[in-house]
């Protein structure tokens, strides 16, 4: 039972992760990745990590539904009517993607491992619990305020301002010669912000 | 269900991760294939802490630190991504290749 339920949450991971590349939708894409990550979640579960498997569903739901948010601010394709295919390297990335997968492969099949299963889920739940607020507390702790760090850090790069004026100063391109016109690219930034000057200073 | 065959789900999730973070040009595809990577790698820290590790917790909070570093990579990548896009209008990788060493 177990064995039919990890073929079918695995299947179903790996398709949808395969699948996330291959639709013409990026809202498609995004929650199809969210499939992929549930179905880990679930395999997560079936392998006694049930804390970790609920957490991860819990997390990746929240987080998938904001990367949707912006998959609509950046996407070029709404309503997936066109056929989409942004790829550079193709042939190139999936050798890599191959051999990623190949070592990792030749690993699961000939290295040899001790077995020392989990027996009970309750007593992992528990000794994780204690484990956080024991000896890994300064793990957790840190974790904490990494996350804490982020938060600040994305409002400051995502910020249109920054303490010392507009946020495109520093980000523009130089010239090419000293003196010079600024390169053709700055023409593409936008300018209604504050009426930036594109002379050479 | 054991070892063999959760990690041989787990490369395939890396894998596909892989290509997709090469092969897309959009910042937030590419995004996307280096998510699936820390799914793979959730997957196998899960399956060797199940399967070899006697019930010990310390492989549990490895699969924690991972879920943390998935949390910041996204935030600041998209953090990243829309201060890009402010100041280049780029939302694909060769939008930005002046950055190219």
């Amino acid at each position: 039972m177990i064995d039919v339920a990890f073929v079918v949450f695995s299947l179903a991971a790996v398709l949808s992760g395969y699948l996330v590349f291959r639709v013409d939708s990026m809202i498609r894409a995004s929650f199809l990745l969210l499939a992929s990550f549930l179905n880990v979640g679930a395999v997560l579960v079936l392998l006694l990590a049930e804390y970790l498997g609920t957490a991860l569903l819990f997390m990746m739901t929240v987080e998938m539904v904001v990367m949707a948010l912006f998959m609509v601010m950046f996407m070029m394709n709404p309503a997936g009517l066109n056929p989409m295919s942004m790829v550079h390297q193709p042939r190139a990335a999936a050798l890599a993607g191959l051999a990623a997968a190949a070592g990792i492969w030749a690993v699961a099949v000939f290295a040899d491992f001790p077995d020392a299963p989990v027996v009970g889920a309750d007593q992992a739940v528990r000794d994780l619990g204690l484990e956080l607020l024991g000896q890994s507390m300064l793990v957790f702790e840190s974790a904490g305020v990494t996350l804490l760090a982020t938060m600040v850090c994305a409002v400051v790069l995502s910020a249109a301002r920054g303490r010392f004026g507009d946020g495109y100063e520093g980000s523009v391109a130089p010239p090419l010669e000293p003196g010079g016109d600024h390169r053709p690219e700055d023409d593409l930034v936008d300018t209604d912000t504050g009426g930036h000057d594109h002379g050479g200073h | 269900m054991n070892l063999t065959t959760v990690l041989i789900v787990a490369g395939a999730l890396v894998g596909i991760g892989v290509w997709g973070a090469l092969a897309q040009q959009s910042f937030v595809m590419l995004m996307m294939g280096i998510e699936l990577m820390v799914n793979g790698a959730i997957l196998a820290a899960a399956g060797f802490w199940a399967e070899t590790g006697a019930g010990g917790p310390k492989g549990q909070v490895l699969v924690i630190v991972a879920m943390a570093v998935m949390a910041v990579e996204m935030a600041i990548g998209f953090a990243l991504v829309a201060a890009v896009y402010r100041a280049r209008q780029a939302d694909m990788t060769e939008g930005i290749g002046s950055l190219r060493g």
